[in-house]
């Protein structure tokens, strides 16, 4: 036996003793838990299982100890993750902090701001939310305009950020704003984070074609944020934001191999929707060949992105992962248009009380899956970024 | 799981990357077409790679191979793809030296298989009997006649059957078309009595037979395995040259690409390089982006040959299939974007394109293994 699956055998002992049966059932949006001091738990059992979790430093498995984190190697980290799954445990907290920020902060982030932020984020004391967006800054997101006059002591922030997830209920937002109206449109951005109850800060939400508004338009008007809330240098934000679009891009390219639990695989779907022959063939050869594609391209990318931690480990990175955000999005919105396709008539219902949870949840995870190829950078983005960064081609013809 | 090549492995492709490129660049292959050469491939280059052992590879070692794994001869296949190398490494040393593996009894195994790791038999399988890949549909006869079957029918597309030292032909012994049991292999001399071969000229300009047999008399011992049960020994061989083409088929996509992306960086029009149009930018990016998802699905599928063989079926007809949609989306972009020399013969791109129409029919085209995949799920 070696020191791998010593370990595995400690992780799986451990949670078969800490982990609440409950918390090992299918998690809907409405149970997960985002922390902060807003966030609530949605039982005594989801709450004991943070703590456990928390108090073990396996909210963030791979961050240092010193600031709270479980100090697991990535080996470590994905048997963790492999045993967690293998039981069906929920994730104990969800949240950007542990997704971006906290990998970005101990990166970038100076001794001060990793003992501030680090610790808060790993114990859910604090939610956080993205402010990169606006509305005029989409796919151009380096025009952006929201501004940070310097005032001496502090900043003085005017204009607005869209697409801040759940701002209504986070503490802090992170945000790249323009400090330098004159430098070329990269060299002026810096990083800041602002807390969301200063004043001057309020929100709008967005209602969305599948019905949810999770996010919202925030507004800045006058707010003064001190200067000690400059992550990395001034006007060099944007090698902030760069480092942590990797990490937003990883989270989403990782979206299609471990979807939510509450929705049914398409196979399975076509198993109890479609008219099946005498040995349990599709009779629509359509669908079944769709379905095909998709369980080849599934593996496809789940191998993939194996590989790609291979070639980490063995320490021999490749170029690799700047196509996994791409790929892994245009699956998973193939995967809802055939998810509907195999439900029919019955994936059109909406406030319908005739369909299932489950067909309801698939029409609205359909109508979801549209802003996977567009948030974290459109597909065309990723486009453009392959074909520079990776295959060196030249700019492009019209500039950019 | 060996998604990461070691370091033999990286040794193996370089070393049979440069011995290709010196020895038999593709122009090797434009030599032999355009010479209408009669064996098709070139008899020193073959002894050649039976010297560096290619033949051997993934052959145990007591019967002369190397047991460097299924692996190993996937890296080969990819760099044979990339310089569109004619050699009977898949027809004989592949499926040929499989079979025999997967269903010969130790004498048979003991008399072909050194031979066949040295490179100094070859052996091709008739299988094909009509217009698409379809082994269950087969129905050649073997009449049993005492001691002896009386073959009877007609093979197409035998790859390197017209030099062959010897055949493995599929035929039914009992059962109907599309049954899978009642099939039997039977090993025969190109020279018997009553075997005719016709090399016919298609499209890749390599090598296929159509054979004809008449009323051909072989002992019942030249059967490879026992009567009526041919299919787990012919579907084992068939899945390992699915592989060993399915990685072919990705070095002629990967040299494709690159000569493509060569291509868009020199090539000037509008007073810019072509690659600086967004147009061509985001459809090279797809490219690359499809091989890097096919890379891990080959090298998954080659790995598990002798890591998970019970997953062999299922993996196989997902690289084949996967390769053969690669293969003509590549090809296509590649003649695209290269604009009107990418339809002259003298661009070496017109011979990927062949290559690849061909190979997606061979052992399978993507419905055939996508249906096989469909089944193999349990849907």
């Amino acid at each position: 036996m070696n020191a791998k699956d010593d370990f595995r055998l400690e992780c799986r002992a451990w949670l078969e003793q800490n982990c609440p049966e409950s918390q090992r059932q299918p998690v809907v949006a409405a149970e997960q838990y985002w922390g902060g001091s807003k966030g609530e738990f949605a039982s005594d059992d989801a709450r004991v299982w943070f703590e456990r979790m928390r108090d073990h430093g396996w909210t963030a498995p791979e961050w240092p100890v010193e600031y709270g984190g479980g100090g697991l190697d990535p080996q470590q980290a994905k048997i963790l993750k492999q045993e967690m799954q293998a039981i069906g445990a929920r994730p104990p907290v969800y949240g950007l902090g542990l997704w971006m920020l906290g990998p970005a902060l101990l990166e970038y982030g100076n001794e001060e701001q990793k003992q501030r932020h680090i610790g808060a984020i790993v114990r859910g004391e604090s939610r956080w939310c993205q402010g990169y967006s606006e509305p005029g800054s989409g796919s151009d997101l380096a025009s952006l305009q929201c501004g940070a006059e310097d005032k001496g002591d502090h900043f003085l922030v005017n204009g607005s950020k869209i697409w801040t997830t759940a701002a209504d209920r986070c503490d802090w937002v992170f945000c790249l704003l323009r400090t330098d109206t004159s430098a070329p449109k990269h060299q002026g951005i810096s990083f800041v984070l602002i807390e969301m109850d200063s004043p001057g800060v309020s929100t709008s939400p967005i209602a969305l074609i599948s019905g949810e508004s999770e996010f919202c338009q925030t507004f800045f008007d006058n707010v003064v944020v001190p200067k000690e809330n400059l992550i990395g240098g001034l006007n060099e934000g944007w090698t902030v934001a760069k480092a942590l679009l990797k990490h937003e891009r990883k989270l989403m390219s990782e979206m299609v191999t471990n979807p939510p639990r509450s929705l049914m695989p398409p196979a399975d779907l076509a198993r109890a929707y479609c008219e099946l022959s005498d040995d349990g063939a599709i009779v629509d050869s359509r669908v079944r060949s769709q379905l095909v594609d998709y369980e080849m391209d599934l593996q496809a990318v789940a191998l993939t992105q194996f590989r790609i931690f291979e070639e980490n480990r063995a320490g021999t990175p490749g170029q690799t992962p700047l196509v996994m955000k791409y790929a892994g999005t245009e699956l998973e919105k193939r995967k809802s248009e055939l998810a509907l396709a195999i439900l029919g008539h019955h994936g059109l219902g909406w406030d319908e009380e005739s369909f299932s949870e489950t067909e309801l949840a698939t029409t609205r995870a359909w109508a979801m899956s549209k802003a996977m190829t567009i948030a974290g950078g459109t597909s065309e983005v990723q486009l453009n970024l392959i074909a520079k960064n990776v295959l060196g081609l030249p700019a492009d013809y019209h500039g950019r | 799981m060996a998604l990461v090549l070691n370091e033999e492995q990286r040794f193996l492709r370089d070393t049979a990357r440069d011995f290709l490129a010196v020895n038999a660049p593709v122009n090797a292959l434009r030599a032999l077409r355009d010479n209408r050469d009669e064996t098709g491939f070139s008899l020193p280059l073959w002894q050649q790679m039976a010297e560096l052992g290619w033949p051997a590879i993934a052959l145990p070692e007591e019967y002369g191979g190397l047991d460097f794994g299924f692996l190993g001869l996937g890296v080969v296949f990819e760099e044979t793809g990339r310089t569109l190398t004619a050699s009977p490494l898949l027809a004989s040393s592949v499926l040929g030296a499989s079979l025999i593996n997967a269903g010969g009894t130790d004498e048979q195994k003991s008399n072909l298989l050194p031979e066949l790791a040295a490179g100094e038999l070859t052996l091709a399988l008739a299988l094909e009997e009509s217009h698409h890949h379809d082994p269950a549909a087969t129905m050649m006869s073997a009449q049993r006649d005492g001691e002896h079957l009386i073959l009877e029918g007609k093979k197409v597309i035998v790859m390197d059957g017209h030099s062959a030292n010897l055949l493995a032909v599929v035929t039914r012994t009992s059962g109907q078309r599309g049954d899978q049991a009642g099939l039997t292999i039977v090993l025969v001399s190109p020279n018997a009595h009553g075997v005719t071969r016709r090399r016919t000229s298609l499209m890749d300009s390599r090598n296929y037979a159509e054979i004809e047999f008449d009323q051909v008399r072989v002992s019942t011992t030249a059967c490879l395995g026992e009567t009526d049960q041919g299919w787990e020994i012919l579907e084992a061989a068939l899945d390992r040259a699915r592989l060993a083409l399915a990685a072919e088929m990705y070095g002629g996509a990967l040299e494709c690409f690159d000569r493509t992306l060569e291509y868009l960086k020199e090539r000037e029009q509008f007073g810019v390089k072509i690659g600086s149009f967004q147009a061509l930018q985001h459809r090279i990016a797809h490219l690359h982006t499809e091989l890097e998802l096919n890379r891990s699905v080959l090298l998954q599928a080659l790995s598990v040959v002798d890591e998970n063989p019970q997953q062999l079926p299922m993996m196989a007809s997902m690289a084949k299939a996967r390769m053969n949609e690669l293969y003509l989306l590549m090809t296509d972009e590649a003649v695209q974007m290269h604009g009107g020399i990418g339809v002259t013969d003298e661009l070496d791109i017109g011979l990927f394109l062949k290559r690849a129409r061909v190979a997606v029919q061979l052992f399978g085209d993507t419905g055939y293994h996508q249906r096989r995949f469909a089944t193999l799920s349990g849907f």
